[in-house]
C-alpha cells in the first residue's frame, strides 16, 4: 500500500504539465475552460499538437506510432489536461476503433487505418446505435447482404456524434438473422462518402446538434472492410467495455469541474455571504468532494490492477456509474450557483463569439446547455441500468 | 502507486482472518453476549499471542508495525468477523495515548497493552458534548503536589474492564477551549471513581466514570500540563480510521451475506436475485462499498501526513463511511426481509455495528459540517 507516485511517475506528470503550458494554445484551452464548443478545425489542431509529441494514442503499441503508456500514465495525462483545460482527444478512432483493429483486425488493416487516424486523414464516428437497437444494442438490424466481393448495406443507425465531421464510420451490421441476435453481427468499415449514405443533424436538449442520424440504402461496402469474421462482431464490440475503458470514471474532468465550480461559489455573493458559506449549498459541494476523493483511488486501484494485467470486469461498471453520478452533480450545483446568469441561451457565444450581455460572467453561458448535455452520461455507453444489471450479475452468477 | 499489500501485511491480514474463521464465529459471539461477558479472556490472550495488539504499535513504541494500513487492516478483520474484543479501547486509545505522551515510566506500560495484561480505556467524553473532542469539563486542581479530579465521563469504551483508566481534565480555559486540557493515568480503583457498567446496542462493554474527589499524584499527568488535544486529535484520527475500516469489515459480511440470500432464496417460483427491482439495488451496494474501500485507503494512506491533511481526511472518509454504512446496512435488511431483523441471525449483528459507528467519534453530519471548516480554514 502507497498512496504515492514514483519518481519516474512524478518526472512524467512534470513532462506532461511542461508540455501542456508550452503547447496547448490558450485560444483553446479558454474555450474549453469556459464550456464553449470546438469546430473541427480546432479539434484537428490539438490531435496534430499531440500527434508531432508522440502522444495521441496513449495506448497502442509503439510500434502503430502509440506512446505505449501504461494505465497509471494515461491517468496522469488525463488528469493533468483536464486541470489545463485541454481538448479531450475524439476518441472514436483513437480508442473505439484501433483497440478492435489491433486486436481482430488484419494487418493490411493496421497498416492502412492506423496512420490514417494519427495524422488526421480519416475522421471515424461510431455506428452502434439505432432507433430500434439502444440498451438492447444486440437486436441492430442494419443488414449487410454479401454480394460478390461486396456487401450491400440497408438500414440507420443514430446518436452517431460528431458524424458531420467523419469521413469512414465503424458499423455493427446484421449478416445472419437465423440465429441468436447477438450471433449474427459483423464489425464493418464504411466509407462515409459512398453513394447511399446520408448523415442528419440530431439538434439535442442543449441546443447543439452533435449527434446525427447516420442511412444506408443500398451501399456497396468492400468485403476486405469486414473486421475479423463474419458475425463475430458482438464479441469484437465486448471486449471494448472490458478493456479500454480506464476513463470511464471521467475523474480528470471531474476533479477540473469541482476546482470550477469552487471558485463560482467563492466568487458568488448570495445572501450577503459567498454562496461557498452558504450551509446548504457548501454541503452539497462538500459531499460530492468527498465522494470525488474517494473516486480518484477507487478509478487507481482498478488502473493500477489493470496495469498489473488484470482486465476489469464488473468494475469498470462501478466505475461509470459512480463517476457519472458524480460528474451530473457537479453539473448540476454549477448550474444552480449561476443563479438567474444561467439562464440567457448565446449559441454565437458558445461558438467563439463575444459575450453581448452586460456584466454577465463569463462562464454562466456555458452552465445551462453543460448541465443538459451531460444527462447523456448516464444513458450513452450501455446506461448506468445497463451497469447494474453487469455488476449484479457478475456476482449473482443467477 | 500501489494498492497491493506487502507480504508482512498479507501475511498478517491471512493469520488474523483464518484464526477469526476458526475462533469466533457468530455462535461465540451470540453465546458472549449472552452470558453478559464484555470480551472473550481466552480469545484476547490468543489475539495478544498472534502480535495483533502488537501490529498496532510502531517498533519504538514496542510494537512492529502501527502504520494506517496496519490499523485499517487488523479492524477490517475484526469487523468482518463482529469481534467484540477492546483492541479499540485498551490498545488504539489507551495505549495509544500512553505511547504519545506518556514518560519513561508510563511508555512502559504498553508494553503490558501489547501483551494483554493491561486493559486501558480513555474516558474523555462527557455528558452534551456530542462529538467536540474540546468540550472537557471535568476539572483538574493542583493541591500543593496533588492533582484532584471531578466531574463525570459517559460513553467509556471498555471502562469497567479497564485496569487504569486515560482520564481527560481541564486545568484553565473554558469548556470548549483545546487549549487546558491535561490527561492522567487514574487507578480504576483509585478512591472516588466509580465506574458503572453497560452495554451498547451492538454487544460492546461501556460504561460511565464519576470522579468525586480523586487525588492523584502530579506524575499521574500524561505530558504537560494543559497541552493535551493534539493527542487527543492525533489519537481519535487513529480511532476513526479503526472504526471506519471495522465498519468496512462489517460492510463485506453483510454484503456477501446478502449476495448468498439473493442467490439461495425462492419467492415466485425462482432466487429473488433474479428481479431487477433488487438487482439494481444491490448494485449500487456493491459499488458503494468499493467507494467505502478506497475512502478507508485514503485516511489509512495520511495518517502520518500533517495535521491539516490528516484532519480533510479523517471527516471525509468518517462522513463517506456514514452514508455507505447507512445504505449497505439498511438495503442488507431491506433484501433479506423478516429474517435481516432477528437477532438470531447474523445480519442483524452487522447492521447494528455499522450503523452505530457512525455515533463515534463524530457522525456523517458532524464531519460534513468539519469538513467544510478545514477547507475554509485552508484556504
Amino acid at each position: 500500500m502507497d498512496l504515492s507516485y514514483t519518481p519516474a511517475q512524478q518526472a512524467f506528470r512534470t513532462e506532461v504539465r511542461d508540455f501542456l503550458a508550452t503547447s496547448l494554445p490558450k485560444r483553446l484551452s479558454d474555450k474549453v475552460r469556459l464550456g464553449k464548443r470546438l469546430s473541427k478545425a480546432e479539434m484537428e489542431e490539438w490531435h496534430a499538437l499531440l500527434n508531432g509529441r508522440g502522444w495521441l494514442a496513449p495506448n497502442w503499441p509503439a510500434a502503430y506510432g502509440g506512446a505505449e503508456w501504461d494505465a497509471v500514465q494515461r491517468q496522469i495525462f488525463e488528469e493533468e489536461a483536464c486541470l489545463a483545460h485541454a481538448p479531450r482527444a475524439v476518441p472514436f478512432g483513437l480508442t473505439m476503433l484501433a483497440p478492435v483493429l489491433l486486436a481482430f483486425g488484419s494487418e493490411a488493416q493496421k497498416q492502412h487505418y492506423l496512420p490514417r487516424i494519427l495524422n488526421g486523414e480519416d475522421w471515424w464516428c461510431q455506428g452502434y446505435s439505432e432507433p430500434g437497437a439502444g440498451s438492447d444494442l444486440a437486436s441492430v438490424k442494419t443488414r449487410a447482404l454479401r454480394d460478390g466481393d461486396h456487401y450491400v448495406v440497408n438500414g440507420q443507425k443514430t446518436w452517431t456524434t460528431l458524424g458531420q465531421h467523419a469521413n469512414w464510420i465503424f458499423c455493427l451490421v446484421r449478416t445472419d438473422t437465423d440465429c441468436k441476435p447477438q450471433a449474427g453481427i459483423s464489425f464493418l468499415l464504411i466509407d462515409m462518402a459512398s453513394p447511399g449514405v446520408k448523415v442528419r443533424p440530431i439538434t439535442l436538449i442543449d441546443g447543439e446538434a452533435e449527434v446525427n442520424e447516420v442511412f444506408f440504402d443500398d451501399v456497396r461496402v468492400p468485403v476486405e472492410n469486414l473486421v475479423g469474421e463474419e458475425n463475430k462482431g458482438w464479441t469484437y464490440a465486448k471486449y471494448l467495455l472490458t478493456h479500454e475503458r480506464t476513463n470511464i470514471a471521467g475523474v480528470g474532468f471531474s476533479n477540473a469541474a469541482l476546482a470550477t465550480l469552487k471558485q463560482v461559489a467563492a466568487a458568488t455573493q448570495s445572501g450577503g455571504r459567498s454562496l461557498a458559506e452558504n450551509p446548504h449549498f457548501a454541503a452539497r459541494m462538500a459531499q460530492v468532494e468527498i465522494d470525488l476523493m474517494a473516486m480518484r483511488t477507487t478509478n487507481l486501484r482498478v488502473v493500477s490492477a489493470a496495469a498489473r494485467g488484470q482486465a476489469p470486469g464488473a468494475e469498470s461498471s462501478m466505475l461509470k456509474v459512480k463517476g457519472t453520478q458524480i460528474r451530473q452533480e457537479l453539473t448540476s450545483l454549477l448550474r444552480r450557483a449561476t443563479g438567474p446568469d444561467a439562464l440567457p441561451f448565446l449559441p454565437e457565444y458558445l461558438d467563439g463569439g463575444d459575450n453581448q450581455i452586460t456584466d454577465l460572467p463569463d462562464h454562466a453561458p456555458a452552465t445551462a446547455p453543460t448541465y443538459f448535455n451531460m444527462r447523456k452520461l448516464s444513458i450513452f455507453g450501455g446506461s448506468n441500468e445497463i451497469q447494474r444489471g453487469i455488476i449484479t450479475k457478475a456476482i449473482l452468477e443467477l | 502507486m500501489d494498492f497491493t499489500l506487502t507480504e508482512d501485511r498479507a501475511m498478517l491480514q491471512d493469520m488474523l482472518r483464518r484464526f477469526l474463521s476458526e475462533n469466533y464465529d457468530h455462535e461465540t459471539r451470540r453465546a458472549l453476549l449472552a452470558r453478559a461477558e464484555p470480551f472473550d479472556r481466552a480469545i484476547w490472550g490468543q489475539l495478544a499471542e498472534l502480535g495483533i495488539l502488537g501490529a498496532l504499535f510502531t517498533e519504538a513504541q514496542g510494537g512492529f508495525a502501527g502504520a494506517g494500513f496496519d490499523i485499517a487492516l487488523v479492524f477490517e478483520e475484526l469487523g468482518r468477523a463482529g469481534v467484540i474484543e477492546p483492541l479499540l479501547s485498551s490498545a488504539v486509545l489507551g495505549g495509544g495515548l500512553l505511547a504519545l505522551l506518556g514518560n519513561d515510566s508510563q511508555q512502559a506500560m504498553v508494553e503490558e497493552v501489547i501483551t494483554g495484561a493491561a486493559l486501558l480505556a480513555f474516558a474523555h467524553t462527557e455528558p452534551g458534548a456530542r462529538y467536540d473532542l474540546s468540550a472537557v469539563g471535568v476539572t483538574a486542581k493542583d493541591a500543593k503536589a496533588e492533582i484532584v479530579l471531578n466531574g463525570t465521563k459517559t460513553h467509556v469504551l471498555g471502562g469497567a474492564e479497564a485496569q487504569r483508566l486515560v482520564v481527560s481534565a481541564r486545568e484553565t480555559g473554558t469548556r470548549h477551549d483545546p487549549a487546558g486540557i491535561s490527561l492522567f493515568l487514574v487507578p480504576a480503583d483509585a478512591p472516588g471513581v466509580t465506574v458503572a457498567q453497560h452495554v451498547t446496542i451492538d454487544g460492546f462493554s461501556a460504561a460511565t466514570v464519576t470522579l468525586t474527589d480523586v487525588v492523584l499524584p502530579a506524575s499521574a499527568r500524561l505530558g504537560a500540563a494543559g497541552a493535551a488535544f493534539d493527542a487527543i486529535e492525533t489519537v481519535t484520527a487513529r480511532a476513526t480510521l479503526a472504526v471506519s475500516a471495522e465498519a468496512l469489515g462489517a460492510m463485506e459480511s453483510a454484503k456477501a451475506m446478502t449476495i448468498s440470500y439473493l442467490k439461495e432464496r425462492q419467492q415466485f417460483g425462482r432466487p429473488i436475485g433474479k428481479f431487477q427491482a433488487l438487482q439494481h439495488r444491490m448494485a449500487d451496494v456493491l459499488t458503494e462499498v468499493e467507494q467505502a474501500r478506497s475512502a478507508v485507503v485514503n485516511l489509512a494512506g495520511h495518517l502520518e501526513a500533517p495535521r491539516a491533511v490528516r484532519e480533510r481526511n479523517v471527516s471525509a472518509t468518517k462522513n463517506l463511511i456514514g452514508r455507505v454504512g447507512a445504505l449497505v446496512a439498511e438495503e442488507a435488511v431491506q433484501l433479506h426481509g423478516g429474517i435481516g431483523m432477528t437477532d438470531e441471525y447474523a445480519l442483524s449483528h452487522f447492521v447494528r455495528r455499522i450503523v452505530m459507528i457512525d455515533h463515534m467519534f463524530g457522525d456523517v453530519d458532524h464531519h460534513l459540517e468539519r469538513f467544510i471548516q478545514l477547507g475554509q480554514e485552508a484556504a
